[in-house]
């Protein structure tokens, strides 16, 4: 059981500093999580502390390739809403 | 990322200053004494200091705990670091070394920020260890940081214990539901919180932060990013309440949110405020609070003087190169300062006017006027009207004089030959003055003269070479006693901006 990152990560660092396991390292051309280390928090904290900070939608993933962060989640509006978001700030 | 900047101190606006961000005369002549003390070697606090002293950022802060829309995380923030091109980011000892190789080389370094690119308070052990390094190695040079605000109230101690003199807070609202159109999120216990609640601790987490710090006596200064139909009804309130709390200076920015930055602010079309948007919220906000505005909105990592970024003179490889004597740096710098000192001072008037010293004679009841100044460096009146590519405009009352804004123009006179003929080259300067009651210069052509006369604006040569505050009171008594300002006649001078 272990986190992902993805291609998505723009190596803000963020994530780093908070993993209880140490698990997270910078790397090239992204950083990168140790699966052998990664305990997806558990026992730890109620939330994996990488995905919670992650400003990236799509950066972190589970291991059946789900993002912990999907479209829209980080955002906060929905795909559905985000044309009619659009016109609305338009509008300013 | 957080950031940094400009301030002032004596009166005089600015000369190094682009146009845009400009202005801010006279707002730290308001403060306390004591305070204006404080911050007048800071370029960032002092539009004067910033012609004279250069700073620094070092980027040593990458993390952050909130999302801003106007951000994008995969550059330096586009608002308070600007963004294009990632910093380098440094660790503590890497900084604390090109800070000895900036001071070194740049006598007139006063200043070292930590603004980003992250929050600094977000990444504390990393700030920290740079700030008592930096103190070892070169303990002359005034140290500041910039915070969005979240994990302030817990740093405050250790703020305090590492001698940081200043502190700038971002706060852009203290509506919850403002806030929930700014901050889709903030990293606050372990936790993601989202929206309005999220919003709520931030803005709860900045207020508490204010008041902590200047309880225990730190100079804070509060930025603002005035975002069009967001925030820009509700900046005032926030003026006036950081003023309240003891925030010594408002720095209000506009908005940065070009697409290609890539931020949701940018990629959503959000529109950046208007120029006319932003001196009209810095004029308002001025009845309030000192407002600053010759803010550069600089990146997280620049190097030197206001509006300059000599960071690229100082890679690590460059520093990794230089052999520095700190003992000799610091020796160079204390002269530096000592000189420039001596220079700030060294500004007096060789002759005063008659008008200037007729006080006594009641005068009637007055309005405000607004008055244009052509002047190279922001403290005397020292250009001629031809030659000025930007006139310093200021609203002068009995009480003192504001600088409005600085608003620039293409110089129209290109020589004696052309001088004084080419008449429709003096229209931008006739729409740039058109809502002064006079204009300050030290000489002026007879056409423009009339032309300015004929416009209603008074031209005035006569206080050349005067400090621009003193030629400000005798050139405002001067419209007063010739009735130009008196109540029942129309006032160009009280038209607002």
């Amino acid at each position: 059981m272990a986190l992902k990152i993805t291609s998505g990560c723009v190596n803000c660092w963020a994530c780093e500093p908070l993993c209880p396991s140490a698990a997270i390292e910078p790397a090239s051309p992204h950083f990168r999580i140790d699966p052998a280390a990664c305990s997806e928090c558990a026992g730890e904290y109620a939330d994996p502390q990488c995905a919670s900070i992650c400003p990236i939608e799509g950066a972190i993933v589970d291991a059946s390739g789900a993002a912990l962060n999907p479209p829209g989640s980080l955002t906060g509006i929905p795909p559905r809403l985000l044309e009619q978001t659009r016109a609305r700030i338009q509008a300013r | 990322m957080e950031s940094k900047q400009a301030g002032h101190d004596r009166k005089t606006p600015t000369s190094g200053c682009a146009a845009g961000g400009c202005g801010g005369g006279s707002a730290l002549d308001r403060l306390p004494a004591a305070t204006r003390e404080r911050v007048r070697n800071h370029p960032c606090f002092s539009e004067d200091a910033h012609q004279h002293y250069a700073r620094m950022h070092v980027a040593v802060a990458p993390a952050c705990n909130i999302q801003c829309h106007y951000c994008n995380r995969k550059y330096d923030c586009a608002n308070e670091s600007r963004p294009g091109v990632v910093s380098e980011l440094l660790e503590p000892q890497q900084a604390a070394d090109k800070v000895a190789a900036v001071a070194a080389h740049i006598p007139q370094l006063s200043v070292v920020g930590i603004a980003g690119p992250g929050d600094p308070l977000a990444n504390p052990e990393r700030t920290f260890a740079t700030f008592r390094l930096i103190a070892e190695r070169t303990p002359d040079l005034r140290l500041c940081v910039s915070t969005n605000g979240l994990a302030l109230p817990e740093a405050v101690d250790t703020l305090c214990r590492y001698n940081i003199e200043h502190v700038t807070i971002t706060i852009n609202c203290l509506d919850p539901d403002i806030g929930a159109e700014i901050y889709p999120w903030v990293f606050w216990n372990n936790r993601r919180v989202r929206g309005r609640k999220g919003a709520e601790i931030l803005i709860e987490q900045q207020q508490l932060g204010l008041e902590r710090l200047v309880e225990r006596g730190m100079l804070v200064k509060v930025n603002s990013v005035l975002i069009p139909g967001v925030n820009d009804q509700h900046l005032t309130e926030v003026s006036r309440a950081v003023k309240a709390k003891g925030a010594f200076l408002h720095n209000l920015m506009p908005l940065i949110a070009e697409p290609e930055h890539g931020t949701f602010y940018g990629l959503m079309g959000q529109r950046a405020p208007r120029a006319s948007e932003l001196r009209a919220l810095q004029t308002e906000c001025a009845g309030d609070m000192a407002i600053m505005r010759h803010c550069k909105q600089c990146r997280a990592d620049a190097v030197g003087m206001l509006g300059e970024d000599r960071s690229a003179e100082f890679t690590l490889e460059r520093i990794a190169t230089l052999e520095i004597d700190d003992a000799a740096a610091l020796a160079r710098r204390t002269a530096a300062r000592e000189a420039i000192e001596q220079r700030r001072r060294g500004v007096a008037p060789a002759l005063v006017p008659l008008s200037t010293l007729s006080a006594s004679r009641p005068r009637p009841a007055t309005h405000a006027a607004r008055i244009a100044v052509a002047s190279s460096d922001g403290r005397l009146v020292d250009q001629h009207f031809g030659h000025a590519e930007r006139f310093l405009v200021y609203e002068v009352d009995e009480q003192g004089e504001r600088l409005l804004d600085e608003r620039p123009l293409a110089r129209y006179c290109n020589g004696a030959e052309h001088c004084d003929e080419d008449d429709d080259a003096l229209a931008p300067a006739l729409a740039a003055l058109a809502d002064c009651a006079m204009v300050l210069c030290s000489r002026i052509g007879l056409a423009p003269w009339e032309r300015l006369e004929t416009a209603g604006i008074r031209p005035n040569g006569e206080l050349a070479m005067l400090p621009i505050e003193q030629a400000l009171r005798a050139a405002h008594r001067e419209l007063a006693e010739r009735g130009a300002l008196s109540i029942d006649e129309p006032q160009r001078a009280t038209l607002s901006a």
